[in-house]
């Protein structure tokens, strides 16, 4: 399968000005690839940096040094210092990023919000509509909330909302933070099929998930994070992966 | 930060299939150079330098003083400059150099390819003219002469913007604060512009009238691909609202980026303060 | 009638110890210049250095100088107010170039070589040689929506006339049709917008390439503007409310006309009103007509 994602050599330490410039090294010397319909599962104690790995994976934290190429519209793009308009082009139709929160925009409906990613995509709005409710259906929320905005939903219901958003789009990168934490089982299952028909189809997924038997279901790596080194659980991948903490 | 090199490793050669993409494929929409107009030390702004491509939205923010406002005139072609350049790409594919041509271009640019909505509503709308008229002014001015047709823009605008269109005969004084600003977005975005300068759009609002307003402007940014050079001081708007904010304090720019970035992950101390101060979200 | 006529024929007395036509010769030549300027520059408002005259402001203040400006010896004055020669400030104005000028006044259109008027053009056609003065309050037309004076100036210079059509929508919106019946904006030789002093809009075609020179004189404001003769003057509109004049149903209860512009006369407590012609020299001419052909016959 075709490698879709470099990471060489990525570092980022925090430095907080306003706590007399302490400094918080966080992630250094992070080097993995990843490949189409490969699943790589981030472990570590928590503060080990799993989320900030993801978070500047997705452009949303500033790497302090290192890079990472993203395979984007048939061209590698590196995401450390690209221009914004770049990586925005890159979680338009490359990156997608699903998390357990969910930023509710006022006045918009449940519906729109998971329908938007594909819109941006420019995808037909009548075949959006379709998809993101059989996604919503999926998941279990009544109906009668679709046109509601999530604002007044309650958190497990904005939760799912968000996951039917993250997989509204056939992305060919996943970056799931802990997308089944304080689900119930049933919407679990759920999830965690809609991960492997993703995979099925071709797409690649870094994840954290906190549950053993998530895990278990859908990982094909594992990429130990903190102090221990990196060790890989499927013997086929060929690729190092793995942390130097200094 | 630094864009460390990248070493080609063997087991990675699969990447060398492909191109790096060349993330200047476009033509930016204005380009702003060295940006100076100082009132006194560190008033105003200076050294701003900046490239917007179309399609973006680009937050200003900073506090009182910061100089976000005067940067915003300098760059909408309100107040020339003391010191570096503003280019707009024409539709042409031209540039102009919003300073350098002449009074009655920059006019006309104002009144068609550009837009400016007030922070009051009462200093972007005529308070004496119908709403209708208001909308109606840039395709008059355009040289439109056909009241049917002008009437006929005024409904669909008005409806676009949230405003019921039995309203259109009445005076923008008879409006809610709300509804005048929407009618200033109305009376900018009717000339079809592909520019657009936001004053503190939401500055003078209830929040729930914010939300309204910002989820119209949300989507007519996005429906008409406009390019917004937005202010405001409230980072929650710009966040919404912004791909890439320019963060100002004492008439500098002391970091810019893409949005989320900058208010999850600001690097310089006054944007840490910044967004440990304000943002609760 | 009669006594009006006798005016020209016995002036009154004319006062030796003021210069001709009472303003001062660089006054004049200051106010020759800028007409100079506002002929070449067509509907251009020239800003003047306006002199105290010794009548109030809005009597018309503005016309008298360029009337005493441009007055020569054999000229021929005649001055209407609202169309009408015998009002007490067309008889006052009449009276004191007379006096002071000692110059020739009627109250025939043709026979005059210089008329000021105010508020209306005179229906009988004018003539090449003849010289329309008018009396201007408020010479901007982009006053009424643009307050400042610095704006309209630049709005001028830059062509820059989208509201003028803002205030021409905004009648249609409330009246169904452009109810501005007065002081009706043109656009002079299809460059600068002009308000063409508060003449009725029927006026408005006379001005249109007209053989006469048209000067306005806005006193207190200190602007005068002009259209020379055989200038284009299109009135503003939209296409599908195009410019219309006012008709009437009756015609002149004096002389039967149904052309000209006419003024409604409240006759009593009960409703009675009549019709006349608003110009009195034209009334009269054809009134006179009348009674000869009744005569001859």
């Amino acid at each position: 399968m075709p490698s879709v994602l470099h990471v060489s050599n990525l570092g980022k330490t925090f430095t907080l000005h306003q706590q007399n410039g302490v400094t918080l090294p966080v992630l250094s010397e992070i080097n993995f690839q990843l490949e189409a319909g490969e699943c790589l599962i981030l472990r570590g104690r928590s503060g080990a940096g799993k989320s900030t790995l993801l978070r500047a994976l997705y452009g949303n934290y500033l790497p302090t040094d290192g890079s990472i190429r993203v395979r984007h519209a048939g061209a590698w793009l590196e995401m450390v210092g690209a221009p914004p308009r770049s990586i925005l082009a890159a979680r338009r139709s490359t990156l997608g990023y699903v998390s357990q929160f969910l930023r509710v925009i006022p006045r918009v409906s449940a519906l729109d919000v998971v329908t938007e990613p594909a819109l941006a995509r420019g995808v037909d709005p009548e075949k959006a509509r379709r998809r993101a409710r059989s996604l919503l259906d999926n998941l279990n929320i009544p109906e009668r909330l679709w046109r509601l905005s999530p604002s007044t939903f309650s958190g497990g219901e904005r939760q799912r909302v968000n996951i039917a958003r993250g997989f509204m789009v056939d992305w060919p990168i996943f970056l799931l933070d802990e997308p089944t934490a304080s689900l119930d089982a049933a919407n679990r299952g759920i999830v965690l099929e809609l991960i492997a028909h993703a995979k099925k189809r071709g797409a690649a997924m870094i994840g954290i998930f906190h549950d053993e038997a998530a895990c278990e279901a859908v990982a094909d790596r594992y990429l130990e994070m903190g102090a221990q080194p990196a060790y890989q659980k499927t013997g086929e991948t060929k690729y190092a992966c793995g942390t130097n903490f200094q | 930060m630094t864009l460390s090199a990248i070493s080609f490793s063997p087991e990675t050669a699969a990447r060398q299939f492909l191109p790096v993409s060349d993330p200047d494929d476009s033509m930016p929409i204005l380009s702003v150079r060295d940006l100076t107009r100082l009132y006194g030390p560190e008033k105003g702004c200076q050294n701003v330098s900046f490239d917007l491509y179309p399609g973006e939205v680009l937050g200003i923010v900073g506090e009182s003083g910061s100089g976000k406002s005067t940067l915003l005139a300098a760059l909408s072609g309100r107040f020339a400059p003391s010191g570096g350049t503003v280019r707009y790409c024409q539709t042409s594919g031209e540039w102009l150099d919003i300073y350098a041509t002449s009074e009655a271009r920059r006019r006309q640019l104002f009144r068609t390819e550009w837009g400016f909505v007030e922070q009051n509503p009462r200093d972007g709308l005529r308070m004496g003219v119908s709403a209708g008229a208001n909308i109606g002014e840039r395709l008059m001015a355009q040289g439109a002469r056909h009241y049917g047709d002008l009437r006929a823009a005024g409904l669909q605008w008005l409806s676009h913007v949230e405003i019921d269109p039995a309203r259109l005969d009445d005076f923008p004084r008879a409006f809610s604060g709300g509804m005048q600003q929407r009618l200033q977005i109305a009376r900018n975005l009717v000339s079809s512009p592909r520019l657009l300068f936001m004053d503190e759009p939401t500055g003078g609002l209830d929040v729930s009238v914010q939300a309204r307003l910002l989820d119209l402007l949300r989507g007519l940014t996005r429906e008409f691909s406009l390019s917004v050079i937005l202010v405001t001081h409230d980072l929650a708007v710009a966040r919404l609202l912004a791909d890439r904010l320019m963060v100002m304090r004492r008439s500098r720019v002391v970091e810019s980026g893409l949005a989320d970035q900058i208010l999850d992950d600001p690097q310089h101390p006054y944007t840490q303060l910044l967004v440990s101060s304000i943002l609760q979200t | 009638m009669n006594e009006r006529m006798n005016e020209t024929a016995a002036p009154p007395q004319s006062e030796d110890s003021y210069n001709f036509a009472y303003l001062d010769e660089q006054t004049k030549r200051m106010i020759r210049r800028a007409l100079l300027k506002a002929v070449a520059i067509p509907g251009y408002q020239v800003p003047f250095s306006g002199r105290e005259m010794p009548l109030p402001y809005g009597w018309g203040t503005g016309g008298i100088q360029l009337t005493a400006a441009i007055l020569g010896e054999n000229d021929v004055l005649k001055v209407i107010d609202q169309g009408a020669d015998d009002t007490t400030n067309a008889v006052s104005i009449r009276r004191f170039f007379a006096r002071t000028a000692a110059i020739k006044t009627t109250t025939r259109t043709q026979e005059a070589s210089v008329i000021q008027t105010r508020h209306r053009i005179p229906e009988t056609p004018l003539q090449h040689g003849q010289i329309m003065v008018f009396q201007v309050p408020i010479p901007e037309p982009l006053r009424f929506i643009e307050p400042s004076e610095r704006e309209t100036r630049a709005m001028h210079a830059l062509e820059d006339y989208g509201v003028m059509h803002v205030k021409l929508y905004e009648d249609i919106a409330a009246f169904g049709h452009i109810a501005t019946s007065y002081a009706y904006p043109v656009r002079v030789a299809g460059r600068y917008i002009m308000d063409p002093s508060p003449i009725p809009k029927f006026d408005n075609p006379k001005l249109h390439k007209s053989p006469a020179l048209m000067l306005f004189g806005a006193g207190r404001e200190k602007r005068i503007y002009a259209v020379p003769p055989y200038t284009e003057v299109e009135s503003l509109d939209f296409e599908d409310h195009p410019f219309e004049i006012p008709r009437w149903e009756s015609c002149c209860a004096l002389c039967g006309s149904q052309e000209s512009y006419l003024d409604e006369i409240v006759t009593d407590d009960e409703g009675g009103r009549l019709f006349l012609c608003s110009d009195t020299d034209y009334c009269e001419t054809r009134q006179n007509a009348m009674n000869m052909t009744k005569g001859g016959a």
